[in-house]
């Protein structure tokens, strides 16, 4: 019988190997904005955390509640922010992510738009909070 | 790689000495059921001694025996067809809120054309309540039908006792049963059931064949118009080499049923304590008790469902999920959302359910490999604080 290797039907190998060697996992101490999106009845939660120097992204961290696709891209917008000025890192479509990890399925798609909203929601929390300084 | 299967409630591998029986069905034995010569002649002898052994499985008459192309057709079958019957007598229909999809999405097919569907709540343990039933009862009521076993959490409804009730009522009762049939006995006459759906690739048999047992004098319109087979009741010409392997799935289950069900409840009962054991912030969906030999449903709160499956199956092990980021819905299990659980905890729910070929070097693995998973993912978890009671 022909067997898939793996679980790249369902998912591609990018996306695969972001699931199980996800990147920047964890808390930020002191972070400089923090987005928070999801609910439990979707079943994704991702928390996204920046640091910022100088206008630009120097660090990122997540957490993520959610199945393989949403943790894979919460990794990649993670990765893809770093080194990023603000303005560019706002540019970064749920479209741009999905690409970077080769394609999600068409089901899956919302698991990017989650990660989308949470960089954006970090940003404007940053920009809320630097404004306040 | 070594694999583990432990999904045989989505189906079951088919026993070699079934694929024996049905390969012959398949060339030789080639003929139509229907037609009067030799060739056919022999293919319907082989669907009547098959019809046979599924009848004495679940203690009927073979001419009680419909067969159909799967179990999910039985339910349709039984739903609609009592439905279309007595909708001159009533148009209420009793199910509960925990049952396939098969019957849930027929009855709601119903509901859009004129008929009213009473969805029974279940307790914690998902246990639908006999009072509930009664209370539930109008003079409009045509069918309850209450599913024996359920599929996702294992707990078995006392389908006996709901029977009694309907029967005092000169009610037409029918239970989906696709989940116990081989695997627990079953007896029409004993239950009390009217209508019975079963599937045979749930016991080791072939996909795509079922059945609908019919009590004796049940009013039920046909499924199929087309042609003269199951006594006009489902048109069609017979799956032959399927129904074949289905009588030899219910004769070997029939034989094999004793000792493997003890075998399963101890395998799952180590399983369960193990999970329990070694995990923290683990429950055990379903009733503690009166479930599946073969069921264990857990929820591992603040990881996923399909995260963990993915993570089980790179490490060969295959399970299930009532998490909504498995389907394509979208939306957690109704089955655990009826047990009144949160929407985290269905998101998180695990489904193992074991079979023929599960050992308790099996288990073992599963209870090394598990904690490992949960532990990476709860590392990940925004829903996770650590120390937390």
């Amino acid at each position: 019988m022909k067997r898939t290797k793996d679980l790249r039907s369902l998912y591609s190998e990018k996306v695969m190997e972001h699931f199980q060697n996800p990147r920047n996992v964890g808390e930020m101490e002191s972070p400089d904005g923090i987005g928070h999106v999801g609910n439990p009845v979707c079943g994704d939660i991702m928390e996204l955390y920046i640091k910022v120097k100088d206008d630009i992204i120097i660090d990122a961290k997540f957490k993520t509640f959610g199945c393989g696709a949403a943790i894979a891209t919460s990794s990649m917008v993670t990765e893809m922010v770093k080194g990023k000025t603000i303005e560019q890192a706002l540019k970064i479509s749920n479209k741009a992510v999905a690409e970077a990890l080769d394609g999600l399925p068409p089901i899956k798609m919302h698991c990017s738009a989650l990660a989308e909203e949470a960089l954006k929601l970090a940003i404007e929390d940053y920009l809320a909070k630097s404004k306040r300084k | 790689m070594r694999r583990i299967y432990l999904d045989y409630a989505a189906t079951t591998p088919t026993h070699p000495l079934v694929l024996k029986a049905m390969l012959p069905w398949f060339t030789d034995g080639f003929g139509n059921p229907s037609s009067i010569h030799s060739f056919g002649q022999e293919a319907k002898g082989a669907i009547e001694e098959a019809r046979e052994k599924v009848a004495r499985l679940v203690g009927a008459k073979s001419d009680e025996i419909v067969f159909t192309g799967s179990g999910t057709e039985a339910d349709n079958f039984a739903i609609k067809g009592v439905a279309y019957a007595k909708e001159h007598e009533g148009k209420h229909i009793i199910t509960t809120a925990i049952e396939h999809h098969a019957v849930i999405e027929t009855c709601k097919f119903l509901e859009k054309r004129g008929f009213k569907v009473t969805y029974l709540s279940v307790d914690r343990d998902g246990l639908v309540d006999l009072g509930e039933v009664k209370k539930a009862i109008t003079d409009e009521t045509i069918l309850i039908s209450v599913m024996h076993a359920n599929n996702e959490i294992g707990t078995i409804e006392p389908i006996q006792e709901i029977a009694r009730i309907a029967k005092d009522r000169e009610i037409c009762f029918h239970t989906d049963a696709v989940q116990t049939v081989g695997h627990l006995p079953v007896d029409v006459d004993e239950l009390k059931v009217d209508l019975v759906s079963i599937s045979a690739h749930k016991f080791c048999g072939p996909k795509g064949v079922g059945a609908l047992y019919i009590r004796k004098g049940t009013r039920i319109v046909p499924f199929m118009n087309g042609g003269e087979q199951e006594h006009g009741r489902r048109a069609s010409t017979q799956n032959v080499p399927g129904i074949v392997g289905f009588g030899k799935a219910c004769q070997l289950a029939q034989e094999e049923m004793g000792q493997e069900k003890e075998r399963l409840e101890t395998l799952r009962d180590k399983l369960i304590k193990g999970i329990l054991n070694r995990i923290d912030h683990v429950h055990l969906n379903g009733h503690p008790t009166q479930r599946l030999p073969n069921n264990v449903n857990i929820s591992l709160e603040f990881v996923e469902g399909e995260s963990i499956l993915l993570n089980l199956d790179l490490m060969g092990i295959a399970a299930s999920t009532g998490s909504a980021c498995s389907s394509s819905v979208l939306e957690a299990s109704h089955v655990l959302l009826a047990l009144g659980l949160p929407h985290e905890s269905a998101h998180s729910s695990l489904r193992f359910s074991l079979g023929q070929e599960t050992t308790e070097k099996d288990v073992d693995y599963v209870l090394e490999k598990l904690p490992q998973i949960v532990k990476k993912l709860r590392a990940m978890s925004p829903l996770y604080k650590p120390g937390r009671k």
